[in-house]
């Protein structure tokens, strides 16, 4: 057992302890994290900053709002409900479609109107909201996801997730739905997690729970050297989170839309540690190579550059120069 | 770097005061570590006999007044009739007893209780320096011979008195001894002898009266033993060798060179000492001393309260070793459980029904309140009424599983009444919401983890040993304080992380 500690900790692996004590407690000031736990605002902020999110059809603030809805939804046919202060992607409604009174989910069952307004009633009263704080409910443009994934994806969205530190890009993956997640990109629902090479885009293979998996179990596809489209975008996008919300240790989630490009879905300020799986890579030791950078760069893209001279493992020409 | 470092300079701290506290009350208070333990205390009684002569008498018996070693707890009197009176300054107490006619033969007595307490040597005042006595030759000069004899073979005042009273043994054989030794007739005089030698050479003594405690005597011997003032400090002597030594088991009743007791009027006959030995709860104990010192340091202790309130707070202070293990199972080892210290109170609860009974009801009233409650799932309730009408159906299900045990005989049922229904409700709510949103494998698994967790803060917190040393050591929560603060820093692997990510290491090693 001892053994193993060394072992994880020789491969500078970040545990949760470390994860919390050394970096988010240190980094992440408590003052800003509204912005990341509200989505409402977050999204309003990355609009200022002018980065890429899905829109904003509305927002239900109380339970006379909920009997209104069918004027915030208007004709919408396609839209997502989601609690303002969630976690974990729990009570997220996928409605991808309107046949007669019913809505399509993103499964393809039909739902009642009713059952729509009893979610919606439900995320309010603060049901997914970390300690049952009453909640908001934000409804927002689905995102049309972009058919490079297709052949790696069961359903919904799959999301890139960016570990940004300081503003360096520092490990990615991408998160591709499953017929056991629903359609949901969230790896504790089922999703595989895959990792990125920083330098070149390129998928370097998946781990479903904490088992690895080398192909996708609904399609079949392999989901190694997958090269991500829009890829100098999204380092570009994830890295400029950290000026927009000044949080040191972030977790940037970005979607990438068939007409619009990457969008950011959402930012999380204490991101998973299953990255690590994904990648096969500890985070820990990249985190403390640029904690000794002697003077921390101001602009995104040299960032980036230097994130992909010092992380990219699969030693192809950096995409981004 | 400092900021760092404080949370180890607080947590030491924490943990050194808590500890102080403790030997404080163990080694100077005599708190005893261990439950059921005993000690002794003795119980020593003065019997007056008096015969009666003619007209008013008076009688007075000195009191102990600061037995080194030693606090008289409590004393009482028997007084028959006299009336009776308590004369005390700070180095002397005496009762005097007083009636104007006495017919027959009366039995006065005296009776304390005694435990052990600490030794200080405070049982007089720093004295003045005798005057040398004026003997009549050839006293005087055998006096300054022996004197300047000593003195070459001393090379202090202990020394000093200690071979003046080894030459007066009579061992040795010379005439200035021998001349001194003649006069003495009985052992008080050889102390007086020793004193009076001493004396020439101004020195400070003080006769110490007492009796011994080693074993229980129904006519306890009155012995003496000699006090020397080096200038600092007494230094005690048996007068009779020499040997510089006071016995732990000697109860310094009184000083000086008066007698025990004093009667005018009437005949005194004999006072009789006895002493008896009691074992007594040594916490029992422990607290009377303290109260009698008045030490702030022995009142940190629950057992000052009235009782109600410290059945209450017995409980209570077990709460941080139940904290302290959850963060132990979240921190080190690395499992979940629905709200944080949820566990610790239904451990809690667990305390009024015992473990496995517990279990069962907590189980069975889980899964009871999750059917109602995926059940009015259905309804589309709004959140907080749904959550009342959860508290609302775990409460009846609480009161119905006291009737049906109650009618089946079965006493447990009774005690669910104390069974946290807030807490329980919102394990039904939260877990029902975990297997909607990760199926019922995560929610199960949560739920065993919770229950797992409640039942091993059982086990600990149900530790005798423990429930006894908050009651009587609730300092010891500081010491808890402290190792959470320092836990509150390690920032290394948990347990099921060395699981979780091995994969990696695989790949690196």
């Amino acid at each position: 057992m001892l053994r193993n500690y060394r072992t994880l900790k020789k491969a500078g692996v970040l545990g949760l302890n470390a994860r919390n004590g050394n970096y988010i407690l240190q980094y992440n000031k408590r003052r800003f994290y509204p912005l990341v736990d509200d989505k409402v605002l977050c999204k309003r902020c990355l609009q200022e900053r002018n980065l890429a999110v899905p829109d904003l059809i509305g927002v239900i603030r109380s339970m006379r709002g909920a009997s209104h809805m069918e004027d915030v939804l208007g004709d919408q046919r396609e839209f997502v409900i989601k609690p303002a202060h969630g976690s974990g992607g729990d009570g997220i409604q996928v409605i991808t479609d309107r046949k007669a009174d019913y809505f399509v989910d993103s499964d393809g069952k039909l739902v009642e109107f009713a059952d729509l307004k009893h979610h919606v009633t439900n995320v309010i009263g603060g049901m997914y909201s970390l300690g049952g704080q009453p909640d908001v409910a934000m409804i927002e443009t689905l995102v049309h996801f972009d058919q490079a994934f297709s052949a790696l994806t069961y359903h919904g969205v799959p999301d890139i997730r960016v570990i940004v530190y300081m503003g360096y890009p520092v490990m990615a993956m991408t998160r591709l739905p499953t017929r056991r997640s629903h359609g949901k990109a969230n790896l504790h629902q089922g999703a595989i997690g895959v990792g990125i090479d920083l330098a070149s885009g390129l998928t370097v293979g998946g781990v479903s729970g904490n088992a690895p998996v080398s192909v996708h179990p609904d399609t079949g596809e392999n989901i190694q050297g997958f090269r991500i489209p829009h890829w100098e975008r999204i380092l570009l996008m994830a890295s400029q989170c950290y000026e927009a919300v000044s949080l040191g240790y972030l977790g940037v989630d970005i979607v990438l839309d068939r007409d619009l490009g990457p969008l950011i879905l959402e930012l999380n300020a204490r991101p998973g540690l299953n990255i690590q799986i994904a990648n096969r890579q500890g985070l820990k030791c990249r985190l403390k190579q640029i904690d000794q950078l002697e003077n921390k760069e101001a602009d995104a893209e040299t960032r980036i550059a230097w994130s992909c001279r010092a992380f990219g493992t699969l030693g192809e020409e950096p995409v981004a120069s | 770097m400092s900021r760092n470092r404080q949370w180890l300079v607080l947590s030491l701290l924490l943990i050194t005061l808590g500890s102080l506290i403790f030997a404080y009350k163990y080694v100077r208070l005599g708190f005893p570590p261990l439950p059921d333990m005993q000690s002794e205390a003795w119980s020593i009684q003065a019997r007056v006999q008096l015969d009666p002569e003619t007209g008013s008498v008076r009688a007075s018996l000195v009191l102990p007044s600061r037995p080194t070693g030693f606090t008289v707890s409590d004393e009482n009197f028997i007084s028959r009739g006299f009336g009776l009176t308590l004369e005390e300054d700070t180095y002397r107490r005496q009762a005097n007893w007083a009636i104007r006619r006495m017919r027959e033969p009366t039995t006065l007595y005296y009776r304390a209780n005694v435990i052990r307490d600490t030794r200080d040597k405070s049982f007089a005042p720093r004295p003045a320096f005798p005057d040398v006595p004026q003997l009549e030759e050839p006293f005087a000069t055998a006096l300054q011979d022996i004197i300047t004899e000593v003195r070459a073979e001393s090379a202090d005042i202990e020394t000093f008195a200690a071979a003046m009273m080894a030459r007066m043994t009579g061992r040795e054989d010379d005439e200035n001894t021998r001349l001194f030794l003649s006069t003495v007739e009985s052992p008080m005089d050889r102390v007086r002898l020793v004193q009076t030698l001493l004396a020439g050479a101004r020195i400070p003594t003080l006769q110490l009266h007492g009796v011994s405690l080693e074993q229980e005597q129904a006519a306890a011997q009155i012995s003496t033993l000699l006090a020397v003032h080096n200038g600092e400090d007494w230094l005690v002597f048996n007068p009779y060798s020499g040997e510089e030594h006071l016995p732990d088991d000697f109860f310094i009743w009184w000083t000086g060179d008066r007698t025990m007791a004093r009667v005018t009027g009437a005949d005194l006959g004999e006072i009789q000492v006895s002493t008896r030995k009691q074992l007594k709860s040594a916490l029992d104990l422990a607290t009377l001393r303290a109260n009698l010192r008045d030490s702030r340091m022995g009142m940190i202790s629950i057992l000052q309260l009235p009782l109600q309130t410290q059945g209450v707070y017995e409980v209570l202070l077990l709460i941080p070793f139940g904290i302290l293990l959850i963060v132990v199972l979240r921190n080190f080892v690395g499992l979940s459980s629905f709200g944080t210290f949820a566990p610790v109170l239904i451990a809690l609860a667990f305390r009024e029904t015992e473990l496995l009974k517990g279990i069962l009801l907590f189980v069975l009233i889980v899964s009871l309140g999750l059917a109602f409650r995926f059940y009015l799932e259905r309804l589309r309730l709004l959140l907080v009424p749904r959550l009342a009408a959860v508290v609302t159906i775990v409460v009846l299900l609480m009161a119905a599983i006291s009737i049906i045990s109650n009618e089946m005989g079965m006493e447990t049922g009774l005690s669910v009444s104390l069974f946290p229904m807030i807490i329980i409700s919102l394990v039904i709510e939260r877990m029902s919401i975990v297997w909607e949103e990760r199926g019922a494998g995560t929610a199960l698994k949560e739920g065993v983890g919770s229950l797992f967790m409640a039942a091993l803060a059982y086990v600990v917190m149900g530790i005798d040993l423990l429930t006894y040393w908050v009651t009587v050591f609730p300092e010891i929560n500081l010491i808890v304080l402290g190792i959470i603060v320092a836990m509150g820093r390690y920032t290394g692997f948990r347990l099921t992380e060395l699981s979780r990510f091995s994969k990696i290491s695989d790949q690196n090693a």
